[in-house]
């Protein structure tokens, strides 16, 4: 039991994927300009690859080794476009608000770098809870990097305006550069300083 | 058998991809009615949005105020049927004209499309009955950046839109300009600061696209000189009350007269109605001509 805690925990703290192991940048920096949509791909990635973690791991004394890139892909992709399908026909509005993100989390390196080093190795109830694990992590740093951009990009959360008026009467200006993707790779290495600064043991000697 | 052979290896790759094939086809099929019921609703959602209903059931509402029409080559409107609504207006030969009643008047709906940053953009731009002012608009874009060019499709940028003139001239001059740098302001607009590209799409969209409506729109025109011809018979008519509130001035005074002198002068009203009644004719005759 207390394994399964520690491989739900490690990925939020000291195994993050994306602050740790430097995995999902790309899509780190695409989809974290507001609050909301870093939120709806932080919680599709985290069902995504639980369910693609417990697939993986049932096929896993079945697959070819040769091929287990390939094998992966495809159920990642199937599963992605499956649930693109379903949002579209019973939640369109969801589907419309994220767009191409759905698809892009095919292309997220987290499902794949979960897959291959976890799910290939334990069974399915590990591979969940890992998935899951991972997946938060995944959107715990999300949410962080957008709150920042949001806030100081455009003076609101969710959208709804945080920042108060007078203090733009008294001539505070949004910072247009939060907005732009270098800023997110910026905070997200002040966020990866921070977490090396913090634990002495993620350092390399 | 042996999971490293060749032959297991691809019984392996062949029996999963036939799985998945079939998966995949049978749940898009299954979804698709479904799927193409919500790419309806949402488009009528689009087009009511633009007409700034945003209440109410969307397929009731637009069922009671849109008529799709397409513009024929020599002018003319034929009505679309429900079975034909169109949700992609990719196809340029067909110029889509939707007719709308909203609050019991006339306004008129065309669907643009053009290009943003990362993918298409599209709108709905409904004008007033004399098809030369915006009364609403809806933009929407399938992946511009959040926070930067995504910002079309909210309502503070399209509502910059109303009451501005399309054309002038025979030119479309409804426009998009740089944050900031608006110029005049009854046709330009206020583009999206850090979203010039997606900005400058939708300038070039509207242009793009409503300028292939240039001849409906011309013939707003028409109207327009027909509303002239209007003025001048409300102008001849109130031409009219004039000499007809003079004649009973004329009339009342020789009442007057007549109590004073007798009816002996009533004749002299007579010819003064008479006269105004040929003022009136005359006035008609030319409104004719």
């Amino acid at each position: 039991m207390s394994n399964l805690k520690e491989t739900f925990l490690t990925p939020l703290g000291l195994n993050n994927p994306v602050a740790v192991q430097v995995l999902g940048i790309c899509s780190a920096l695409a989809v974290t300009a507001q609050l909301e949509p870093a939120i709806v791909m932080g919680l599709s990635v985290t069902i995504i690859l639980a369910v693609a973690n417990v697939v993986i791991s049932l096929l896993r004394n079945t697959i070819p080794n040769r091929i287990r890139i390939i094998v992966q892909l495809v159920v990642v992709a199937t599963l992605v476009t499956i649930v693109s399908e379903v949002l579209k026909a019973f939640a369109y509005d969801v589907s419309v608000a994220l767009s191409v993100y759905v698809g892009l989390i095919i292309t997220n390196c987290i499902l794949m770098g979960r897959l291959e080093a976890f799910a290939m190795q334990n069974g399915p109830v590990d591979s969940l809870i890992d998935g899951f694990g991972n997946g938060l992590g995944y959107a715990i740093i999300l949410v962080i990097v957008a709150a920042i951009r949001e806030l100081f990009g455009a003076g609101c959360l969710f959208g709804i305006q945080i920042i108060p008026d007078c203090v733009y009467e008294l001539g505070y200006m949004n910072c247009g550069l939060m907005l732009m993707p270098p800023m997110a790779l910026i905070i997200l290495g002040c966020i990866i300083w921070f977490m090396r600064a913090k634990n002495p043991e993620l350092q390399e000697k | 058998m042996n999971k490293n052979s060749n032959t297991y290896t691809i019984l392996y790759a062949t029996i999963m991809v036939i799985i998945v094939a079939f998966l995949l086809a049978f749940i898009s099929s299954s979804l698709k009615d479904k799927q193409m019921e919500n790419v309806k609703l949402d488009t009528k959602k689009q087009i009511l949005s633009a007409l700034n209903v945003k209440e109410g059931d969307v397929a009731d509402n637009y069922q009671s105020m849109v008529k799709d029409f397409v513009l024929n080559a020599d002018g003319t409107l034929s009505e679309q049927s429900e079975a034909n609504f169109q949700t992609n207006y990719s196809d340029t030969t067909k110029l889509h004209v939707f007719e709308c009643t909203v609050n019991g008047e006339k306004k008129y709906l065309f669907p643009v499309r053009g290009a943003g940053l990362w993918g298409p953009i599209w709108g709905y731009v409904a004008l007033n009955e004399d098809k030369n002012t915006v009364f609403g608009t809806y933009f929407g874009h399938e992946g511009e950046t959040p926070g930067l060019g995504a910002e079309i499709a909210k309502s503070f940028f399209s509502e910059q839109f109303k009451g501005k003139t399309v054309s002038k001239d025979g030119n479309i001059v409804l426009s998009v300009v740089k944050n900031g740098k608006v110029a005049d302001s009854s046709c330009e607009v206020d583009g999206i600061s850090g979203g010039t590209i997606t900005s400058k799409g939708v300038d070039a969209m509207l242009k793009d696209c409503l300028k292939r409506y240039k001849s409906f729109l011309a013939s707003a025109v028409a109207t327009e000189a027909n509303s002239d011809a209007t003025n001048v018979e409300a102008a001849a008519d109130s031409t009219a009350k004039c000499a007809a509130t003079v004649a009973k001035e004329a009339e009342a005074k020789a009442a007057e007269n007549a109590g004073k002198e007798g009816y002996g002068d009533f004749s002299v009203v007579e010819e003064k109605i008479q006269k105004v009644d040929s003022i009136k004719k005359e006035v008609k005759d030319e409104l004719k001509k």
